[in-house]
């Protein structure tokens, strides 16, 4: 089970609460991550990640354990506490303003 | 009775606002989509319990919202309202605006002009005006930002865009305006189905007499100081067109400066700012009963956007243009400084015309009497970008 945490705009869009949860089989990665929560909300393909090219949206960041993960590799390994479902991985909205 | 449905677009949410066709008690529903950017909203002629919005973010994207129930309820095409989605095949993506690139239609995505001159590859960056068909409930067309129109015959699950407009061949001189490179204005004509026109910032005014297949500049008759040719056939930062039903080939146009006027469709314009206090502004809308009635709101300048002297008027032209009168009768007259942007107002068709609009102060206005007299439906919303009202029977 990996457990995600969602910004708040993305809650509302998707009917969820703050975190949600996801199985992912094979290997844990953002790419892995990010597919299963689209195939289980589609509501919210186009708003992580471009529709086409599939990249993180600029103003949006990825953590996990303390770590930013945003200019990672899509297909690197997340870290083991994030494919336990020790720690969650987090999708933030950057601080912009507004 | 009669009854008004006013839609208001705002920086931080949808609004909207009813009242009986005395247009006097006004009761509010919102914030809908709090804290999104609600660039447009608007109903479906055809059936006015259909509604379509479009829902922007910086962070998140475009949302495409819709309604069947004249706002009460909201969906994402393709998603039905309360469904507890699950894992399958991809659903519609009513937010997937890509632009056409397929051999079929020539690859039209070129460049376009860039703030500094340079070229630029098109970029979607959300939906400014959405123009629901005047006949077909699941059809609308999606003016965006970088240009391009769309159109979903499905209620808005999938678009495709009409490429045509692209493939004029005039994009690498199209050049983003301060507020983007945006496709505002869409214009459906009534009495033929095969023709429509768009508006571009800043690039000008385009017409298709063949569904959208096709489309041709129609700017002869604008001058621009900014741009280096003034007469050119394209780069004039058009702000918004208007047009009354019953005269489809009589279009009223609010350039970046200079109010304008065309009798052939868009083929020839000329100046009609006449005795204006200044011709720059972003709103033009016309009289729902009368063609040759028309209201801009006048802007101080490119560089100050907002109401001259402090004052807010809205002037009016019962002459198509030339002759306006300054409308200030319930509206601030000292220390007034918002600005109206350019899909922020709009005409009911009872009798009296009611005439709406929006500033980027959060007041909306209203007037049941043809603009004669004003008072604010509401006063403290977000920032308005658009006001689009239904008149129900």
């Amino acid at each position: 089970m990996i457990r995600v945490i969602l910004p708040q705009h993305l809650r509302t869009l998707a009917h969820a609460g703050a975190e949600v949860t996801i199985e992912v089989e094979g290997p844990v990665t953002q790419r892995s991550v990010l597919d299963a929560i689209e195939a289980r909300y589609p509501m919210l393909r186009g708003t992580i990640r471009d529709h086409v090219t599939q990249q993180r949206r600029p103003f949006l960041r990825f953590f996990a354990c303390e770590e930013d993960l945003s200019h990672e590799p899509p297909d690197a390994p997340l870290p083991d506490a994030i494919a336990s479902g020790k720690e969650p991985f987090l999708i933030i909205g950057a601080i912009a303003g507004g | 009775m009669s009854k008004v449905r006013v839609l208001v677009g705002t920086r931080k949410g949808a609004f909207i606002l009813t009242a009986d066709g005395k247009r006097d008690k006004w009761e509010v529903s919102g914030p809908h989509f709090a804290g999104w950017e609600m660039y447009h909203v608007k109903g479906s002629p055809a059936d006015p319990n259909r509604l379509y919005a479009s829902q922007t973010s910086g962070w998140f994207g475009q949302i495409i919202q819709r309604s069947d129930d004249g706002g009460k309820t909201w969906l994402q095409p393709g998603t039905p309202p309360g469904e507890v989605p699950t894992p399958g095949p991809p659903k519609p993506a009513s937010n997937k605006f890509v632009y056409d690139t397929s051999d079929a239609t020539g690859k039209p995505l070129t460049t376009h002009q860039f703030y500094d001159g340079t070229q630029h590859p098109w970029e979607f960056k959300r939906v400014w005006h959405l123009e629901p068909s005047l006949t077909d409930p699941n059809t609308v067309y999606a003016g965006v930002e970088d240009a391009a129109i769309f159109r979903s015959t499905d209620g808005g699950e999938n678009w495709k865009e009409l490429s045509g407009l692209r493939g004029h061949g005039t994009g690498p001189k199209w050049q983003p305006g301060a507020g983007g490179m945006c496709l505002h204005s869409i214009i459906l004509d009534p009495s033929d189905p095969q023709r429509m026109y768009i508006a571009i910032s800043a690039a000008g005014a385009f017409r298709t007499d063949d569904g959208g297949k096709s489309w041709k500049p129609i700017n002869r008759g604008l001058r621009s100081q900014y741009i280096p040719d003034p007469n050119a056939e394209i780069g004039h930062c058009v702000h918004h067109i208007a047009m009354h039903p019953a005269r489809p080939g009589v279009l009223f146009m609010q350039k970046h400066w200079d109010v304008m006027r065309s009798d052939d469709a868009g083929d020839n314009w000329k100046e009609i700012s006449g005795n204006l206090p200044t011709d720059f502004g972003f709103v033009i809308d016309v009289h729902a009963h009368e063609p040759e009635t028309i209201y801009v709101v006048p802007i101080k300048s490119d560089g100050e956007h907002f109401v001259p002297e402090g004052k807010l008027r809205v002037y009016r032209s019962r002459s198509g243009g030339n002759e306006w009168e300054a409308l200030t009768k319930g509206l601030p007259q000292k220390d007034c400084y918002v600005n109206v942007l350019r899909d922020a107002m709009a005409v009911d068709s009872l009798d009296k015309c009611g005439v709406y609009f929006g500033t980027s102060g959060g007041q909306v206005y209203a007037s049941a009497d043809a603009g004669d007299s004003w008072a604010p439906i509401v006063r403290d919303l977000p920032a308005v970008l658009s006001v689009e009202v239904q008149t129900l029977a």
